[in-house]
């Protein structure tokens, strides 16, 4: 498992790909405050949504190299000789996705929280939204990578499987940002991430082994 | 259906080649050994553990020949594995390679680098789709020298291929 885990760490940073999120994610972030224009207080306003809209979108990008690339390359053929559980592997894959995206993702929020004027308070409600939330995405990033693994022009179809099954955990996450009704909301948040990374890596096993016959 | 009664038993130190034209199952076969592929009827029972090899290399391209082959060594938890590791790189002539990249390799050092992967294993059944694709003459000899090799050692090697290859006393599985 923790081999697993190393071997899918290292490729991520490797290849660019969690740089490449961090990147994304600012990129977005820094958008809204060129699109809405200096008004600090509208930004402080809406700005923990924008951060939480920003690492929604930032999450898709690796989306499609987290299974594909492995089934082509018949490596989950190997996993299942061995005898491992394709759940595991799928466990293994969210653990190291999350790893990639999730702590730097809420490193760069620091800055993001910057351009959008929002308060110390605000920002620590992101940070522990960010926590609580991104593993359910990782786990959820996993599952969709295999849903789309193989099937042709599955990289268009990945924000549209994506996306939808991930509203909860936006409405979730940004509801924890509210100083009156924000515990709430953060329960839930942890509820929907934790079914996530339960269930998540069975759907994703199961997708897999479809993909392999 | 691609074919039916098809029935063997190898024990240790046995080797079969399953021939057959394009298309008629060879692969499906090897898969369905693998427990890749479930058969529409019967059953496969192997009581030891297997290393497979496929067209797929199944080694990371980014990674060094030797990285890649550890990854998989280190999976399956063998002391001995960096010795098997250096011996099967030494019988497939790959030595000087082992510090390249996978993705800079040739098709033929691929394939090469992919039984080194199935010698390195440990495994005692190997089951080999096609291993010789890819590979010239002086490759092939060291293939059919390696499987030689963990048949006397009390090894089982299961090949699927439409080339001769040179692999004596093997039973033939003509599909």
């Amino acid at each position: 498992m923790i081999a697993l885990i190393r071997r899918d760490l290292r490729r991520s940073v490797s290849s660019g790909g969690a740089t490449l999120v961090v990147a994304f994610f600012l990129l977005v972030a820094t958008l809204f405050p060129f699109a809405i224009g200096p008004d600090g207080a509208l930004l402080a306003r809406i700005g923990g949504g924008v951060i939480w809209t920003a690492a929604l979108l930032a999450a898709l990008l690796p989306v499609e190299r987290l299974v594909g690339p492995d089934l082509e390359a018949g490596v989950f053929d190997q996993f299942v000789v061995r005898g491992m559980s394709l759940a595991l592997v799928a466990l293994a894959k969210t653990i190291a996705h999350w790893l990639s995206f999730g702590p730097p993702l809420m490193l760069a929020a620091v800055i993001a929280a910057g351009l959008l004027n929002l308060s110390a308070d605000t920002l620590l409600r992101v940070e522990i939204g960010l926590l609580i939330g991104t593993p359910g995405l990782a786990a959820l990033a996993v599952a969709t990578s295999a849903l789309v693994a193989g099937v042709r022009g599955g990289g268009a179809v990945t924000g549209l499987v994506m996306l939808p099954l991930a509203v909860p955990l936006l409405i979730f996450g940004a509801g924890s940002l509210d100083p009156a009704g924000g515990a709430g909301a953060v329960k839930l948040l942890a509820a929907v991430s934790l079914v996530l990374v339960a269930g998540a890596p069975f759907l994703a096993a199961a997708a897999i082994r479809a993909g392999m016959d | 259906m691609l074919f039916s009664g098809v029935s063997f038993d190898l024990q240790s130190g046995n080797a079969a080649v399953v021939t057959g034209p394009n298309g008629v199952g060879k692969s499906s076969l090897i898969r369905i050994a693998a427990s890749l592929l479930a058969p529409f009827e019967g059953s496969v029972t192997c009581d030891d553990t297997k290393a497979l090899l496929t067209e797929a290399s199944a080694l990371d391209p980014d990674r060094t020949l030797i990285a890649a082959l550890r990854f998989w060594a280190a999976l399956d938890d063998k002391p001995v594995a960096d010795t098997r590791i250096a011996r099967a790189l030494s019988a497939l002539d790959l030595d000087a390679l082992a510090d390249i990249p996978v993705r800079l390799l040739s098709t033929g050092q691929r394939r090469r680098a992919s039984i080194a992967r199935v010698a390195a294993s440990g495994a005692p059944v190997w089951l080999l789709d096609e291993p010789a694709n890819g590979l010239d003459t002086v490759s092939i000899a060291r293939l059919e020298a390696l499987i030689a090799e963990h048949r006397a050692t009390g090894g089982i090697a299961l090949v699927a291929t439409h080339l001769s290859l040179a692999i004596p006393h093997a039973r033939e599985i003509a599909l």
